[in-house]
């Protein structure tokens, strides 16, 4: 059975308790992860948005995946949604963009316009 | 898709569709016999056997879409290399897939990266549990979230140096097929 060792627990501890902020999470990315978004490299933006996250040193950013959103053709997709604001959809991502998304849009709170598709929410499968 | 990590991610958010707590991925080749077998198993809502009749046709869905594309896929990467795609589910009874690829054939795709799957699987879905094992020869290699977050204590597992520390763990013991 894999398990973390102790120094690497202690660290994770350390860390974790470090930056905790209060009040909930600040913004969730979710990477659009179905069977288009899958074949059209979502996994590959989801690693980034990982990446990222670990260099910020953010801990009020949430991810997480969904499924099909019915517009296979513009995958790889990411909706990213910061607290009180209407989400923002992404579209024909690249790990590139994602970063400056990244960086721009979760970090500085300033959507980047010319990647996304549309503001609002709307139904997702 | 390019790879059986890419098809194992997209048939686990099935899972994860269909409210599973628990999924289990098993990879295992049995060098003998020129099998490579992939098994999910979950604890989700269950198929009953009108849909589970469906499953395999691409035009099939229960998604409100128009398109199933992720199990046709699948059974065709594996019957491409004479092997087959095994469903059996039933309502509260969760579902059970095996698919088997002759190991040695021209067509048999990479397995590709169970690290990025896996990591992918644990950072978007930190309240459910996955485990993973890889058996091949003598060798197991065993992961399980429910051990990892205990040994947490606390701290989510969807931390980033929680994520991190899970990533490095991986890619030490993962990939040892090719």
């Amino acid at each position: 059975m894999a398990k973390l060792t102790i120094a690497d627990l202690k660290k994770i501890k350390e860390e974790y308790h470090q930056g905790l902020r209060e009040g909930g999470f600040r913004a969730r990315i979710t990477v659009h992860m179905g069977t288009c978004g899958i074949a059209a490299g979502a996994r590959g933006i989801m690693n980034t948005v990982m990446e990222e996250l670990a260099k910020s040193n953010l801990k009020d950013v949430a991810i997480t995946t969904s499924g099909c959103a019915g517009l296979c053709s513009q995958e790889p997709m990411a909706t990213i949604e910061l607290s009180g604001e209407p989400p923002v959809k992404y579209i024909s991502l690249t790990e590139d963009k994602m970063r400056k998304i990244f960086t721009e849009h979760v970090v500085g709170g300033k959507p980047v316009k010319e990647y996304a598709l549309v503001v609002g929410h709307e139904t997702t499968y | 898709m390019e790879d059986i990590s890419l098809h194992i991610l997209d048939i686990v958010e099935n899972s994860i569709c269909a409210d599973a707590k628990r999924i289990e991925i098993i990879l295992s080749l049995d060098a003998e016999h020129d099998l490579f077998r992939v098994e999910i198993n979950d604890d989700g809502r269950g198929m009953d056997p009108e849909t589970l009749a469906k499953v395999r046709d691409p035009f099939f869905t229960t998604k409100g879409k128009k398109t199933g594309l992720g199990i046709p896929l699948l059974a065709q990467a594996a019957e491409q290399t004479g092997g087959e795609l095994i469903l059996d589910s039933a309502p509260g009874k969760g579902t059970q897939m095996s698919v088997a690829f002759r190991w040695s054939h021209v067509d048999r795709p990479a397995i590709g990266s169970m690290t990025d799957t896996l990591m992918t699987l644990i950072a978007g879905h930190p309240d459910r549990d996955f485990v993973y094992e890889e058996r091949a020869g003598d060798r197991v290699f065993r992961f399980d979230t429910r051990e990892i977050k205990s040994d947490l204590d606390g701290v989510p597992i969807a931390a980033p140096a929680a994520l991190g520390a899970i990533r490095d763990l991986l890619k030490e013991n993962i990939q040892q097929f090719e």
